[in-house]
């Protein structure tokens, strides 16, 4: 993520214009920064679940989007991973582990939250998009690292479900501007799906740890 | 063309499941698409577009021969390897299917309603004359070098706001399209994932676009490329020709500057 070759051409031409008197209308970047907020909220309707509000930005996206895919600086990072672990809720009942076989079922399922998509209808976390997880399901993406063999690595310990339910719940908190949705915080799943995709990873009997 | 479908079918429902596991999955595919290349269903949208673009049509009755593409009235010959751009009766930077639904407005006198309907075609009865025309049009740039300018005021800022917007967070799923689009050699599932932030990826991408979708039965153009994206991304539903999608679209095929083009492409 930190190569960003801008093409030079693009770069040229951007800079004779800002350089050039009369014909330097080109924005400056908090101009320009607004300029995109109000062509995004002309650019779409609300669809399905889908609201206008899905375009304004809280604190974390915001300086992710600004980082334009390059590394935070440490402190900007420790900053967005402390707000985010924060807003991490655990079960009242301590349970965090639950069933991995609707676990894996939320990792296959691709639905949820899309315009779209039937309201009331399924929501998946849709994990095979991004990581391998189990061994046996071979069309998995390559975006997340492979959680295959998960509890080899992280070992059966409270710790590493309190770990695994919060990265789950909020992805943030460990990692400033990953590229994983925060799925409790954003209320794609509920208490009983993290649990399950918990178990997915840290059950022994999973077909993760198999 | 049942012929070619049935043969695209067949080959589909073969390959996957058997070459998932083995490493050269991408280059099977590769082969595949190359092999179908050869029967591109995407020729039926092109003829249609032919005809659509040459039909006097509307309350005025005009065809679209006076329509200007950007390299004068009536040019289609290399005309969308040069789009986006700034366009001055307009005022405004134009993709292909926005400048498309500006002449059949201004020249023909249908509504944008009318020129909007069916868009995106629904893979059978809806057919939709902009992916039509589209098909045609593109098809007139094969092999043209991408040369999308970058001068006017307009078209430099919409550059800028399109690079912006590829990294704009939001929604449920704090996605961007950098989110799937910002590293190379990466895939959602099965599917290979073009790094559009290099000048590699984009043209890689950029001019594979408008294509033949086998597991759809149209011919997409890239404005449903965009729109499709930012629909899986749980974002609202992205107006067709918008300023956003404006935006993106120059962001990308400036970057793609160079390169061939190569659509109408088939893709799976």
């Amino acid at each position: 993520m930190n190569r960003r070759t801008f093409p030079a051409n693009a770069a040229a031409a951007i800079l004779v214009a800002a350089l050039v008197p009369g014909c330097a209308t080109t924005p400056g970047d908090d101009e320009l920064a607004a300029r995109t907020t109000r062509v995004l909220h002309d650019s779409f309707e609300a669809a399905g679940e889908a609201g206008l509000e899905r375009l304004d930005q809280d604190e974390t996206q915001r300086s992710c989007s600004a980082a334009a895919g390059k590394p935070l600086p440490r402190d900007a990072a420790a900053k967005i991973e402390a707000a985010n672990l924060a807003t991490v809720r655990y079960p009242a009942d301590g349970k965090l582990v639950g069933d991995w076989k609707n676990g894996e079922k939320i990792a296959q399922e691709g639905r949820g939250r899309q315009f779209s998509d039937e309201p009331g209808g399924p929501v998946g976390g849709n994990c095979y998009a991004c990581h391998q997880v189990s061994k046996s399901e071979l069309a998995y993406g390559t975006i997340g690292p492979s959680l295959y063999r998960y509890l080899e690595r992280r070992g059966n310990t409270v710790e590493a479900q309190r770990y695994t339910y919060a990265k789950i719940y909020n992805s943030e908190a460990f990692a400033a501007c990953s590229n994983m949705p925060r799925f409790g915080y954003k209320g794609i799943l509920s208490e009983q799906q993290i649990r399950d995709v918990t178990a997915l990873l840290l059950d022994p009997a999973s077909p993760v740890n198999q | 063309m049942k012929a070619v479908l049935g043969c695209v079918a067949l080959l589909a429902m073969g390959i996957a499941p058997a070459l998932a596991a083995q490493s050269s999955t991408t280059d099977e595919i590769a082969k595949y698409r190359a092999a179908l290349q050869d029967g591109n269903p995407a020729e039926l949208w092109e003829a249609r577009g032919e005809g659509i673009w040459k039909a006097p049509r509307g309350p005025k009755r005009a065809s679209l021969e006076r329509c200007d593409l950007g390299l004068g009235p009536g040019v289609v010959k290399g005309a969308y390897a040069r789009l986006p751009r700034y366009f001055a009766d307009a005022d405004r930077v134009q993709d292909l299917e926005s400048r498309l639904v500006w002449c059949m407005t201004t020249l023909q006198g249908l509504t944008a309603a009318e020129a909007l309907k069916n868009r995106f075609g629904n893979g059978s009865g809806a057919r939709s004359d902009l992916e039509a025309l589209a098909a045609y049009v593109s098809s007139e740039s094969q092999g043209a070098k991408m040369d999308v300018p970058l001068a006017h005021p307009k078209e430099i800022e919409a550059y800028r706001i399109g690079e912006k917007l590829f990294y704009y967070r939001g929604g449920t799923h704090d996605f961007a399209c950098a989110t799937c689009h910002g590293e190379e050699g990466k895939r959602i599932r099965l599917q290979d994932l073009p790094d559009l932030t290099t000048p590699e990826g984009a043209r890689a991408a950029y001019t594979t676009w408008p294509a033949y979708r086998v597991s759809q039965g149209e011919v997409r153009t890239f404005e449903w490329r965009l729109y499709d994206c930012f629909r899986q991304q749980r974002f609202p539903e992205l107006v067709f020709g918008s300023d956003a999608a404006i935006a993106l679209t120059v962001f990308l095929a400036r970057n793609a500057n160079g390169a061939p083009f190569a659509a109408p492409a088939i893709k799976r």
